[in-house]
């Protein structure tokens, strides 16, 4: 054919000819041509996470400055070890014996981090901003090889329903903790300082983002095939809806919120500063 | 109306090799990435290659990438753009390129085909199927999808890893899965298709890392991860991670 | 003999549209081998640009509705030319082509029972389009995909070949109807990814093509409108009907310049919208034509009664039958009245709050807001008319939907003829594509089906070459053409300049809008026809660059053939039809004329190319060569019990007393 179109062989594949170079695609070096600042939400949340892994981290090893009557750390609670300093009517149960000598925030914190890391937002901001599979829309990533959930340890990521049902727990702990924050320093209830208040916006994020959970999406209604036949499901799985739509926003907000619950306890906790109180 | 010159990069060739080429082309008030396009072949190119039909973001033909953004040429003005701005287009990199913007999407009609279609059930004659509205409407955001494969063109799990095109179906037929598994009166369970087990045993749910890119990308604004991926992979694990339902399953064969 | 794939199928179908994929579904259905052709990727068709519904009288919402009301409906939108046995056969099985849609898997609006919820339309007694939202159309292309795929999925597990039976070809374009004798043979066109020829023998052909709005400069229609179904027909021998009849929608966008002449739904109007021009007047009211003064509001404040209180008000002009509102627009543009951009204010930002309007119109708010940066809750949108729908085209038998004079030529959906006479209703094209295109596709496969295997009609080889050189023409120069000699060469030293088919095509677009547009005049279409010769001619002298792989260039050379085929035909029926009717205004005879109505119109094609399919004197210009010529034919009587759905007062406006008896 005069004007024919017969393909010459295809030049042989290179161990370097992958992802967008691989053999076949448009030949183009770049391995990507965004020209805006697609590097900065990566950024930002990688830096963001460090920053609360680094701060939790410091305060959960610390096994001091937790405990401020009426108030107590969510870093701390439940406290299930016999080193627990004792908390008026507070949830310091010793499960543990005197054979823990470790702070016993590393005790329950496992759940909560568990519940952060297997939620499906957050496994989108780390996923994009420590492993880079992908740093951004279109932007080719690191990697030689992605198997992505597919294989352990990631597989167990299908898990993130279990550790909804914990955090429901905790959530419920940290809400009496608050309620116990309706006291003063001597445990006579009715009285109220600025702490309160922190415990307050604390455990209503905490709430807002434990239901926003898409996990949680499923269960109250999201697996019914027919939402016609089961009303108040259909309802539940609505308002949840609405909750998860915002899922990123509660994710950071009670992130921020339980850091700053743990750092005002510890500032009145270690005699830097007075609780205010109103009443 | 105003008008002005504007510098385009458009790559030029075909599957043994090419490269961006630079154009000057006029732009006129309320013109999009296609006019642009358009423009060109008119009086540049006349046989620059590119896929259109509508014109109305409503065929999802004219996928590509803008500024290294997958879009519908037809849905991206150039209003978004500075004057002094180079407007690079270029074809969709996950496909094969064919000529110039256009890309052998088959592998997207290969995945179709291989997820069951809809299984009708029994016993029901036409005219007689009820469903209620708020039974429809998940599945009905699924369906709004124009096919122009921006998400498959998008997912870094075949993007960046062509050797995971045979196990991965990509978001598009993901979430074709999702919307048949919602389906009221789909069939298939009765014939021992659960389809979403199948989403992660046959077509590669577990390669997705929920990172939305396809969500991010899509022009029909259609909640790919959080209304069809997400809850894809809550079912299937329902089915395959509930120690209580792989208990069961287990007795059950024992007892056989 | 050049270079020439060749397949064999039982049935092809040309065109993958809401029509095409009926058809091919059934035709595979009943056993034969089908191959579907598509222009653009499967599932890409305009059918995905539908909006309303598809208009089947089910009576889900309202109980009285029946068949017979949407027959009458259908007949009165097409004053009365349609023919009456199509719009039988759609008013009738028009709910069961829709139900089937749901075993399929289809997923439309539901009614508070459960059943398939049902809305208004212009033209329709009662609800009658089922409907998903905005975007009926893609979830009719998306299921009839769906079951493709499905029957591929049956084909797979019992012979281990998805294509064993259903073949689907992609971006593939068929440039010529192939035949022996008088009879199909197959088709013969060109693979658009590589440029490659080929070849399919088949006994049974359906035509699925859609229309022709790429003809006209401001349409709705998209690229692959460009008449290859009508003109592929003519060229095969088979007559045109009805060809002067194409609807104006009188309100698209006229900016920015990238969606001219997208939709702007009738809603729009339907919810309070006015129409001022640049005068801020509300102009409508100097256009109520005499035959509705008694229906519509004369004054500004009658008219705003009727949104809260319609009993005891008149309707506002706004809503006055398509046309009207196009020709109205059009007068104003004309006298200068216009927008900067040539249409019209369409304003509803001044009636309703923003949020009733996003809660109304959601997929305009969105449109104009994307498109146009018009924030339609707060200004006006600027509008004017823009080609619709071709309401004429292949003359096809109502029962079986076979091309008259071709024998296993099929034809359905908006190629085809005669359904909705001079004027469409909104919902009856989804409708027609399904109850047609079945037809279609069972016809073609009983034809099929019937004949000896062994005594199939082969296209003779003198046939595919001359097909092959008209194909392959544009890459040479003009004067290589009559040589015939290799697809080498660029344009030489001859006296007549190349021509660029983008310059044609805007030319050609330029002259439908301005000369046989939504007004027409004697003197203004035979001008029309002479600009149309010498178009054809310079077409003739269409050169492309490059190579054959994916060139859009060579596709718009071998499209011009089509689409100035089919704007002659419209052209030259225009001409003759000397009244005003549906879709078809003359400014020189504005009334319509009840002795018309007994009248079709019919194109054929004369001349030395015309029968392309005779033999081997075929010749790779004879497109060029052939010419359009215009016959007038009786229209069937309507049979009596369907006249006698109507009451004789209604029908003393459009038959003859001879013809009532």
């Amino acid at each position: 054919m005069a004007t024919g179109t017969t393909p010459a062989a295809p030049p042989a594949p290179s161990p370097r000819d992958r992802g967008v170079r691989a053999p076949g695609r448009a030949a183009i070096t770049a391995p990507h041509l965004r020209t805006d600042r697609w590097w900065l939400p990566p950024l930002v949340t990688a830096l963001g996470l460090a920053a609360f892994v680094g701060y939790s981290t410091w305060r959960a090893f610390a096994n001091a400055d937790y405990y401020a009557a009426p108030y107590v750390s969510p870093f701390y609670s439940p406290c299930l070890a016999h080193n627990c300093v004792p908390m008026k009517g507070g949830a310091d149960w010793a499960l543990f014996g005197p054979w823990w000598g470790l702070s016993p925030a590393l005790l329950v914190l496992i759940f909560p981090l568990g519940f952060r890391a297997t939620c499906y937002y957050y496994r989108k901001a780390y996923y994009r901003g420590f492993y880079a599979a992908p740093p951004a829309c279109a932007v080719a990533e690191p990697h030689a090889k992605y198997t992505g959930e597919t294989r352990f340890p990631l597989i167990l990521q299908n898990l993130h329903r279990y550790f909804f049902y914990i955090a429901l727990l905790v959530a419920g702990i940290l809400t009496y903790d608050t309620a116990l924050g309706f006291r003063d320093t001597h445990g006579a209830w009715g009285h109220m300082g600025l702490g309160t208040l922190v415990l307050l916006a604390n455990i209503a994020l905490i709430w807002a983002y434990t239901l926003s959970c898409h996990s949680c999406r499923h269960i109250v209604g999201g697996r019914l095939r027919h939402f016609s036949r089961h009303p108040v499901r259909y309802r539940l799985w609505s308002w949840v809806g609405v909750l998860n739509r915002r899922h990123m926003l509660l994710a950071w907000s009670s992130l921020i919120s339980v850091g700053i619950a743990d750092l005002y306890v510890y500032l009145v906790a270690s005699g830097a500063f007075d609780d205010p109180r109103f009443f | 109306m105003t008008s002005y010159e504007a510098h385009f990069k458009v790559w030029r060739g075909d599957a043994e090799g090419g490269d961006l080429r630079d154009y000057q082309v006029e732009v006129n008030d309320g013109e999009v990435v296609l006019d642009i396009v358009h423009r060109l072949q008119a009086t540049q190119a006349p046989d620059l290659a590119v896929r259109w039909n509508c014109k109305a973001g409503k065929c999802g033909s004219c996928s590509a990438e803008v500024n290294g953004r997958p879009r519908l040429m037809c849905m991206t003005r150039m209003s978004v753009f500075t004057r002094d701005e180079t407007v690079t287009v270029t074809p969709m990199r996950t496909f094969p390129v064919v000529r110039d913007l256009v890309t052998d999407v088959s592998l997207n009609y290969t995945k179709a085909r291989e997820v069951p279609s809809f299984v009708p059930p029994e016993g029901v004659a036409p005219g007689e199927y009820r469903m209620a509205q708020v039974d429809v409407e998940r599945s009905q955001e699924f369906r709004k999808c124009i096919e122009c494969f921006l998400c498959q063109n998008t997912c870094h799990v075949v993007r960046d890893h062509d050797e995971n095109k045979p196990a991965f179906s990509g978001p598009r037929f993901l979430m074709r899965i999702a919307e048949l598994d919602m389906h009221p009166l789909d069939a298939a369970a009765d014939h021992g298709l659960t389809r979403a087990t199948s989403a992660q045993d046959d077509h590669g749910l577990g390669y997705c890392n929920i990172t939305k890119c396809c969500t991010e990308v899509c022009p029909e604004q259609i909640k790919i991860t959080d209304n069809a991926l997400i809850p894809l992979k809550e079912r299937a694990a329902d089915r395959k991670y509930d120690p209580l339902v792989w208990l069961g399953s287990r007795i059950r064969r024992r007892g056989q | 003999m050049t270079n020439v794939e060749r397949h064999a199928y039982d049935v092809v179908v040309v065109g993958a549209g809401g029509a095409g994929l009926r058809a091919a579904i059934e035709a595979r259905e009943r056993g034969m081998r089908t191959a579907v052709i598509c222009k653009s990727l499967f599932g890409k068709a305009h059918t995905v640009m539908a909006e309303g519904g598809i208009a089947a009288s089910m009576g889900n919402v309202n109980p009285h509705d029946n068949w017979q009301v949407h027959f009458r409906d259908t007949m009165r939108g097409g004053k009365f030319l349609n023919y009456w046995r199509m719009a039988e056969l759609h008013a009738k099985e028009a709910p069961d082509r829709v139900w089937e849609l749901e075993t399929w898997g289809a997923l439309f609006d539901r009614t508070p029972d459960g059943k398939i919820s049902q809305r208004n339309f212009g033209g329709h007694e009662y609800p009658r389009l089922a409907h998903v939202g905005d975007r009926t159309g893609l979830e009719l292309i998306r299921t009839l995909q769906q079951k493709v795929v499905s029957l591929q999925q049956e084909d797979f597990a019992e012979t281990g070949d998805y294509e064993s039976r259903l073949k689907v070809l992609q971006e593939c374009t068929v440039t010529r109807i192939l035949k022996s004798g008088q009879e199909v043979a197959g088709v013969f066109g060109y693979v658009r990814e590589s440029g490659r020829l080929f070849v399919i023998d088949a006994p049974a052909v359906v035509l699925a093509t859609g229309g022709i709005g790429k003809s006209f400069k401001v349409t709705s229609n998209s690229w692959e409108y460009t008449g290859d179904g009508h003109a592929l027909a003519l060229l095969a021998g088979a007559p045109l009907i009805n060809m002067e009849f194409i609807q104006f929608h009188p309100t698209g966008m006229v900016w920015p310049p990238s969606v001219k002449g997208i939709l702007v739904t009738e809603s729009v109007r339907g919810d309070g919208g006015v129409l001022r021009n640049s005068d801020g007047k509300r102009f409508m009211f100097d256009y109520i034509p005499d035959v509705f003064k008694e229906k519509y509001a004369q004054t500004e404040e009658e008219a705003d009664g009727w949104y809260t209180d319609p009993e005891h008000h008149r309707r506002p002009p706004e809503l006055l039958p398509r046309d009207e509102v196009a020709r109205a627009i059009n007068s104003e543009v004309k006298a200068g009245r216009g927008t900067p951009h040539g249409g019209v204010f369409l304003d509803v930002s001044t009636r309703l709050t923003p949020e009733e309007i996003k809660r109304r119109l959601p997929s305009m708010h969105h449109q104009f807001k994307e498109l146009a940066d018009v924030d339609i809750t707060a200004e006006p949108m600027e509008v004017g008319p823009t080609c619709h729908y071709m309401m004429g085209g292949v003359d096809v038998a109502p029962d079986t939907a076979e091309a008259r004079g071709v024998p296993g030529l099929y034809a359905a959906g908006e190629v085809a003829g005669g359904m909705h006479g001079s004027n469409r209703l909104g919902g009856n094209s989804l409708s027609d594509l399904l109850v047609f295109g079945r037809r279609a596709g069972l016809s073609a496969a009983r034809y099929a089906a019937a004949l000896d295997p062994a005594a199939r009609p082969v296209a003779d080889q003198a046939e595919i070459d001359a097909a092959a050189r008209e194909a392959l023409r544009p890459f040479n120069g003009p004067e290589q053409a009559a040589s015939q000699d290799t697809p080498e060469g660029a344009a030489g030293g001859a006296q007549a300049p190349a021509e660029n088919p983008y310059t044609v095509h805007q030319e050609l677009q330029q002259v439908m809008n301005d000369l046989v547009g939504i007004i027409r005049r004697g003197p203004e279409m035979e001008q029309a026809l002479e600009r149309l010769a010498s178009l054809r001619e310079r077409a003739g002298r269409a050169v492309v660059e490059g190579h054959r792989q994916f060139n859009p260039g060579w596709h718009l050379a071998i499209d011009l053939r089509n689409m100035l085929l089919v704007s002659e035909c419209v052209a030259k029926a225009a001409l003759e039809r000397t009244e005003s009717r549906g879709g078809h205004t003359r400014d020189d005879y504005p009334e319509m004329d009840r002795t018309w109505r007994k009248v079709g119109l019919l194109c054929t094609l004369t001349g030395p190319g015309a029968q392309a399919g005779a033999g081997a004197g075929a010749d790779a210009d004879s497109a060029a060569d052939a010419r359009v010529s215009v016959e007038r034919r009786p229209m069937d009587p309507i049979r009596a019990d369907l006249l006698d759905l109507f009451e004789r007062d209604e029908l003393l406006k459009y038959l003859t007393d001879e013809e009532l008896g």
